[in-house]
This record gives C-alpha cells, sequence and structure tokens, in this order.
C-alpha cells in the first residue's frame, strides 16, 4: 500500500535531518574547544546522504528513502592561536581551535530544520488523505 | 441486473489509485532534497491514466518505465535535482486532485445509494 510506505521514506528523512542537526550541535557546542596539538583537536562533522529505492512486491515504481551514509569530518585547516596563558597550549605557547564555520554551521541548521518541517506536513497531508479515504461513501 | 461497481465509478477509481502512487514518488523527492547525486523523479500522469482506462481494470502505474526525471529549472553543483519549491506545489496539487477524485467517488456512491433506496 502506498500510503505505509510514504510514512516510511517520510520518517527516514526526518531520522536523517535530526541526525545532521545533532551534527550541528556538536559542531556549534565544540566551536570553542581549544587543544594543544592538531590531532586532538575537534574537527567539524557533517552526515553524508544516500538514496535507497525500496523495492515493492506489486510491481510498483521504487519509492525513494535517504539513510546517512556515514558521517565525515571536516578536513579544512583548524584554527592555530598564540596563547601561551592557556593551560592547553603547547611548549610554544600555540593552541588549536575547531574548524567549525560558526555562520555555515547556522544556515545548515536553518536548511535541516525546514527540511524536517517540510517532512512532518507530507506526513500530515499524507494522514489527512488516507482518513478521507477511509471515510469513503459515508457522508 | 447487478450493478457493476467498475463501470459505476468510472474513470475516478483509477484516478485515485494513480494519485496515492504519485504522491509517493513526490513524497521521495522532498525525502532526497539533501541527497547528493538524487535527480527527482514524476508519474507521467495522463500517459498512466491513458494506460489504466485502456487496461480497464489493470493495476495502475504498475511500470517503472511511465517515471520520468524532471528536468531542473537550475542545476545544482552536487547532482541533485530536486527544488522543494517545485516539489512542494506538485504534492499540494496532487493532494488537492486526490480530494477532488475522492469527493466524485462519493457522490457517485451517494448517486448509487439513492437508486438502491429508491428515493
Amino acid at each position: 500500500m502506498s500510503f505505509r510506505s510514504i510514512a516510511q521514506i517520510a520518517g527516514a528523512a526526518m531520522t536523517a535531518q535530526s541526525l545532521r542537526l545533532n551534527t550541528v550541535a556538536s559542531n556549534l557546542a565544540n566551536a570553542q574547544t581549544a587543544a594543544p596539538s592538531e590531532d586532538k583537536t575537534y574537527h567539524a562533522r557533517k552526515p553524508v546522504f544516500a538514496t535507497y529505492y525500496q523495492g515493492s512486491a506489486d510491481g510498483q515504481p521504487a519509492a525513494a528513502g535517504v539513510r546517512v551514509l556515514d558521517v565525515v569530518q571536516s578536513s579544512e585547516p583548524v584554527r592555530k592561536v598564540y596563547e601561551p596563558g592557556n593551560p592547553q597550549a603547547n611548549e610554544d605557547g600555540m593552541v588549536f581551535y575547531p574548524n567549525v564555520n560558526s555562520v555555515a554551521e547556522m544556515t545548515d541548521m536553518m536548511e535541516a530544520s525546514r527540511a524536517f518541517e517540510t517532512n512532518v506536513e507530507v506526513l500530515g497531508r499524507v494522514k489527512g488523505m488516507q482518513q478521507a479515504l477511509l471515510r469513503m461513501g459515508e457522508s | 441486473m447487478s450493478i457493476d461497481f467498475d463501470k459505476a465509478l468510472g474513470v475516478h477509481a483509477d484516478t485515485l489509485k494513480l494519485r496515492a502512487e504519485r504522491t509517493r514518488i513526490l513524497a521521495s523527492n522532498i525525502a532526497n532534497e539533501n541527497t547528493p547525486g538524487y535527480q527527482a523523479r514524476d508519474v507521467d500522469f495522463a500517459a498512466s491514466l491513458r494506460e489504466a482506462v485502456a487496461g480497464q481494470g489493470g493495476a495502475v502505474g504498475n511500470d517503472a518505465a511511465e517515471l520520468r526525471y524532471r528536468v531542473p529549472n537550475q542545476a545544482s553543483a552536487d547532482g541533485n535535482t530536486v527544488e522543494l519549491g517545485v516539489e512542494q506545489a506538485a504534492f499540494s496539487q496532487n493532494a488537492s486532485d486526490f480530494q477532488t477524485s475522492l469527493s466524485f467517488i462519493n457522490m457517485k456512491l451517494k448517486g448509487l445509494a439513492r437508486v438502491i433506496e429508491g428515493q
């Protein structure tokens, strides 16, 4: 039945978008976390989405869901700052700050939450359609 | 003398099924809004309906070949061809069309009920 798989598709998309919001929250929370070396510095994380096709038994066209393939770390250079007073500073007095771009994270957050809302809206409309179908012939 | 419901409801039953199918495809497009490389698809509604009517009661939209790829108004760098505004508009229109078909079926059923009751 089409409606059931629509709920699955919208649910998968909501899961993916909330994971994206999760990474944004981690990135923003750790935006100012200093570390003594480049290896120990927090790197911005970003989910990679991929499409999966739901084959259906009755030969209907495959619906396309979305899943999170992986969470990758940003390869942009980390920020190196001279702060000899910082307890995290190394012997040269340098500390490393994460490569989190706050502005990019904020726009990413807005986009993810809008996409989430869109899928909630889809689910609501589909629910309305299904309920109207159930009331067929009643009124 | 018996009532043939397939004939009585006409094209609307097929339309309703095709609308439900199209909702699924449009929901897939909306779900993959941020997936790199995903190509938006849509049902060729006229062709599918023509086939369904010609097939007389056969399954609607049972062939993946009836799906067409959408041509984006503006290409994006990651190969994704979903344009959220377009998809949302199509989804909304499709939901309204679904309700319209449902209303037609309800009217037909109401008419049949009157005939059966002899009013």
